[in-house]
C-alpha cells in the first residue's frame, strides 16, 4: 500500500518539469524555428515535391498529368545514354579526386611554414576559387576555343604547331581540359582546407618525431597524413559529391561533345528537365543521385567515424 | 542508438550542404542543386489557353499608357530593342523588355507558365511555337491578326508555325534567314567568277573545292558540325528546294534518311575527306561560333545568316561579300525562315494594350523604319522593296527570298533537332564524319524522338 503511495505520487513528479525549465525549453525551440522553417521550406518541401513529380507524368510546361509510378524510374535503363553517363561521370570523379586532394596537399605542406613568400602563395593558388565555376569555364572556353583563343597563334607563329589546338576536339582532350579547369580553380580551395588540418597538428609531436629520428617521409607518413584524417575526409567528402554532380563546366565547355562522351549525370538530369520537358524522369534521375550520394557519404562518415575510434 | 541514428543524419546533412553551397566545390546546375526540376514549379492547366479573340478589339488596340511586360531571348535582343524603343517613343504605351538569356529561356517561361506569370508579350523560338502554342501558353488572337489589312503578306511560314488547331497565336518578331555568303576576293583569286555565284549544291562543292586549292590557311567551306540547329538552319533548305520534305506535316515522321538528303550528306562528307572544308574546326563546332568563320576571310562559301550587319571588318570589305540563295541538288532554291515569333502571354491583362504593340510591329513604320534601315530582313512580303533595300540588291534578295521559304513544324522539335545529345545530330555526325550506314537507324531514333 505504501508503494502504491509512494509511486502514485512520484509519477506526476517525473513527468511535470519545472516551470524555468519548461521556458528555457521553449526559448530554445523559437531560437531553432527560424532554422528548422529554413530547412522545411528550402530543403523538405523541395525534396517532397521532387518525390511527387517522379512519381507522376509531370511536364515543363504541361504541368501534373497523373501518376505514372514506376515508369518514370524504369524509363532511365533504357535511357541510352545514363549508363555512358555514370561511367564517364565515376570517371571525371576519379581523376578530379586524386588530383585535387594531391594537388592540395602538397600545396598545403609548400605554404604551411610562415615564410616570405607564404602569404603571396596562399594568396594566389587559393584567388580561382574566388571566381565562379561558370564565369571560370566561360573563361576556359575562350582560352580553348580555336577561333578566339589566344594559346595557338603564339604557337603557330613560333612553327610549334601547324593548326591550332583541339582542346575540346576529342573525348580525352575534352576530359583534360576540363579536368585541367577544375584542379586550376578549386587546388587553392582544398589547400586551404588541408592547411586548417595541418596547422592544428601540435608541433610537439613532430619534435618527438625528430627525437626519435625519424625522417620527412616518415614523419609525413607516420605522423602527419594519421593526424590530417578529418581534414581529408572533409576534403575527399566535398571533392567526390561535388564532382559526382558536375554540371556546369561540361555544360559550357564540352555540352557533352564530342558524340556524348562527356555527359554527366547532372547534364542527363538538365536534359530530360529542359530539353525533353520531362520533369518526371528528370525527378526520377534526382532521387536516384540523392540516393547515391547520400549513400556515399554514410560511407565515408562510416570510414571517418572508425577511423576516429581507431 | 543515438550513433546508429547519427551516422544517417551526418551523411544527410552533409548532402544537402553539398548540393546546397555548390559555390564552394560543388557544381550546381541551378539553386535546386541536384535536382533542377526542383526549381521549376509545376505548371497548372494545361492546353487550354483563354481566347482573347472574341472579346478583344481588332484593328490597332489600345494605346492608353500602360505598362506592357515583354520578355526575348538573349539572341534576339540587338534586333528586339530598337523596335521596343522606337515602339515607346512614338506610343503611350511603354513595354518593359526583359532579356533573358537564351539557354535558360525555356525554364523561365516553364516556371512563369506554373506561376501564372507569363508576360504580356513574349517571343519564342519559331520552332518551338508548335509545343508552347500546343501547351497553351498563348492567347488566341486569330480574329485580330484576320483582321489586319496587311494579314496574307505578313511571312505565312511564322504564321503557320503559330498556328495550332486553326487558332493563330502568334506573329513574326524576329524574321532570320539562311542564304549562302561567298567570298569574291577568293573568288576572283580562285579563278571564279565572284559574279556566278552556285545554283546547285554540286556547283557549291565545285567552287568551294576550287577555292581550297588556294592552299595555305584558305579553306572551301565551313560548317558546324557539332552544332545540331546549325544543319537544321543551313542544309535542310538543300532539300527544299529540291520540292522534298524533311519530316512530314505533323511533324512526326522524318524523311531525313531520303535519298536526297544521302545526297547533300555524302557531298560534305566527301569535301570533309578531300580537305575543302575547315577541319578539324568542323567536326567540333558546337554553335556559339560557327559564324564567326567567314568573318576570317578565309573561307570561300558558307552558309551564313540573312543580314549584312557585323560582316564587314578588318579581314572582309562589304563589297567583296557575295549573297546568293541556298539552291537544291538538282534546281530551285529555298531558305529557312527562322527567328522568332510572338503573342500574347496567356496571363496577361491587357491583351489590347499589347496587340497594340503586335500591330504596331507588322505595320510598315516598324518593318521599315526600324526593321529594313537596320539591315534585317522585314516580315511582310510586300515591304520586300523599301528605300533602305533597294540601295543593296542582296538585301532585296533577302526580303524576297523569305516567300520561298519554310519553317519546320515539330512539337518535339527541339528535344530532336536542337538538342546536343538529340538524335538529329548522331544522324548528322556519323553521316559526315562516321560510318553513314548508321543513317536509316539514326532515322529511327529521329522517328521515336519525335513522337508526341
Amino acid at each position: 500500500m505504501a508503494v502504491r503511495d509512494l509511486r502514485s505520487e512520484a509519477a506526476p513528479a517525473a513527468t511535470r518539469m519545472p516551470g524555468w525549465r519548461r521556458t528555457r525549453r521553449r526559448i530554445g525551440m523559437l531560437y531553432a524555428l527560424p532554422t528548422a522553417i529554413y530547412v522545411a521550406v528550402f530543403f523538405v518541401v523541395p525534396l517532397l515535391l521532387v518525390v511527387r513529380m517522379s512519381a507522376g507524368n509531370w511536364t515543363l510546361l504541361g504541368g501534373d498529368r497523373g501518376l505514372n509510378f514506376p515508369k518514370n524510374f524504369t524509363a532511365i535503363g533504357s535511357n541510352t545514354l545514363f549508363w555512358p553517363a555514370v561511367a564517364f561521370t565515376i570517371e571525371y570523379t576519379v581523376i578530379v579526386t586524386i588530383l585535387l586532394i594531391g594537388l592540395g596537399l602538397g600545396l598545403a605542406l609548400l605554404v604551411q611554414e610562415s615564410g616570405r613568400w607564404s602569404g603571396f602563395l596562399r594568396t594566389s593558388f587559393l584567388l580561382p576559387a574566388a571566381i565562379g565555376l561558370a564565369t571560370a569555364s566561360l573563361l576556359f572556353w575562350g582560352f580553348y576555343s580555336p577561333t578566339i583563343g589566344p594559346i595557338s597563334p603564339p604557337l603557330e607563329k613560333l612553327g610549334l604547331i601547324h593548326e591550332p589546338i583541339q582542346f575540346l576536339g576529342t573525348s580525352l582532350s575534352a576530359l583534360l581540359s576540363t579536368v585541367f579547369l577544375i584542379v586550376w580553380k578549386y587546388a587553392g580551395f582544398y589547400m586551404l582546407i588541408l592547411l586548417v588540418g595541418l596547422q592544428a597538428i601540435p608541433s610537439e609531436v613532430y619534435e618527438a618525431a625528430a627525437i626519435d629520428g625519424a625522417t620527412r617521409w616518415q614523419t609525413l607518413r607516420r605522423v602527419t597524413l594519421p593526424l590530417l584524417r578529418p581534414s581529408l575526409a572533409l576534403a575527399l567528402i566535398l571533392c567526390i559529391t561535388g564532382s559526382l554532380l558536375a554540371f556546369d563546366q561540361f555544360y559550357i565547355l564540352t555540352k557533352g561533345a564530342p558524340d556524348n562522351t562527356t555527359v554527366t549525370v547532372v547534364q542527363l538530369i538538365y536534359r530530360e528537365a529542359f530539353q525533353r520537358q520531362n520533369l518526371g524522369t528528370a525527378a526520377a534521375l534526382s532521387i536516384i543521385v540523392l540516393a547515391v550520394l547520400l549513400v556515399i557519404n554514410a560511407v565515408q562518415f562510416r570510414g571517418l567515424r572508425s577511423a576516429d575510434s581507431a | 542508438m543515438r550513433n546508429r541514428l547519427r551516422l544517417p543524419a551526418l551523411a544527410i546533412v552533409s548532402v544537402i550542404l553539398a548540393t546546397a553551397c555548390g559555390g564552394a566545390a560543388t557544381p550546381s546546375p541551378s539553386s535546386g542543386g541536384s535536382s533542377p526540376a526542383a526549381s521549376t514549379p509545376p505548371v497548372s492547366g494545361g492546353a487550354s489557353a483563354p481566347a482573347a479573340s472574341g472579346s478583344g478589339s481588332a484593328g490597332q488596340g489600345i494605346d492608353d499608357g500602360t505598362k506592357i511586360t515583354m520578355w526575348t531571348r538573349a539572341a534576339t535582343e540587338a534586333r528586339a530593342r530598337p523596335l521596343v524603343e522606337a515602339y515607346n517613343g512614338s506610343h503611350k504605351n511603354q513595354v518593359e523588355l526583359t532579356v533573358v538569356p537564351t539557354d535558360d529561356y525555356q525554364a523561365k517561361v516553364g516556371a512563369a507558365a506554373g506561376s501564372s506569370g507569363l508576360p504580356d508579350l513574349f517571343s519564342a523560338d519559331v520552332v518551338f511555337m508548335p509545343n508552347w502554342t500546343s501547351q497553351g501558353l498563348f492567347q488566341d488572337i486569330t480574329s485580330k491578326i484576320d483582321g489586319l489589312p496587311y494579314a496574307d503578306k505578313i511571312a505565312q511560314a511564322h504564321i503557320v508555325a503559330s498556328t495550332w488547331e486553326n487558332k493563330k497565336y502568334g506573329l513574326p518578331f524576329i524574321v532570320d534567314l539562311s542564304v549562302w555568303f561567298y567570298n569574291k576576293a577568293l573568288y576572283r583569286q580562285a579563278g571564279l567568277d565572284p559574279e556566278k555565284p552556285p545554283t546547285t549544291l554540286d556547283e557549291f562543292a565545285t567552287q568551294a573545292r576550287a577555292v581550297a586549292k588556294l592552299g595555305g590557311d584558305i579553306h572551301g567551306t565551313f560548317f558546324g558540325g557539332n552544332c545540331g540547329g546549325c544543319e537544321v538552319f543551313t542544309w535542310w533548305p538543300i532539300t527544299w528546294a529540291d520540292g522534298e520534305q524533311v519530316m512530314n506535316a505533323d511533324g512526326t515522321q522524318s524523311m531525313l534518311n531520303s535519298d536526297t538528303n544521302k545526297k547533300i550528306y555524302s557531298t560534305f562528307k566527301s569535301l570533309v575527306d578531300d580537305g575543302t572544308v575547315w577541319m578539324p574546326d568542323s567536326k567540333t563546332e558546337t554553335g556559339p561560333t560557327w559564324t564567326g568563320y567567314f568573318l576570317t576571310g578565309k573561307v570561300g562559301i558558307m552558309p551564313w545568316p540573312a543580314t549584312l550587319t557585323g560582316v564587314a571588318g578588318d579581314n572582309l570589305k562589304l563589297e567583296d561579300v557575295g549573297a546568293t540563295p541556298i539552291a537544291g541538288t538538282k534546281t530551285g532554291t529555298s531558305t529557312f525562315v527562322g527567328g522568332d515569333s510572338i503573342g500574347i502571354g496567356r496571363d496577361s491583362k491587357v491583351p489590347d494594350q499589347a496587340w497594340n504593340f503586335l500591330a504596331w510591329l507588322e505595320d510598315q513604320d516598324a518593318q521599315v523604319n526600324v526593321i529594313a534601315k537596320g539591315g534585317n530582313v522585314v516580315s511582310r512580303t510586300d515591304l520586300a522593296n523599301n528605300q533602305y533595300s533597294s540601295a543593296d540588291p542582296r538585301l532585296v534578295m533577302f526580303n524576297t527570298i523569305a516567300g520561298k521559304g519554310q519553317t519546320p513544324f515539330a512539337l518535339k522539335f527541339g528535344q530532336t533537332f536542337n538538342d546536343p545529345q538529340g538524335p538529329w545530330l548522331v544522324l548528322l555526325r556519323d553521316a559526315v564524319f562516321g560510318d553513314a550506314s548508321k543513317i536509316d537507324a539514326d532515322n529511327d531514333a529521329i522517328n521515336q524522338s519525335l513522337q508526341p
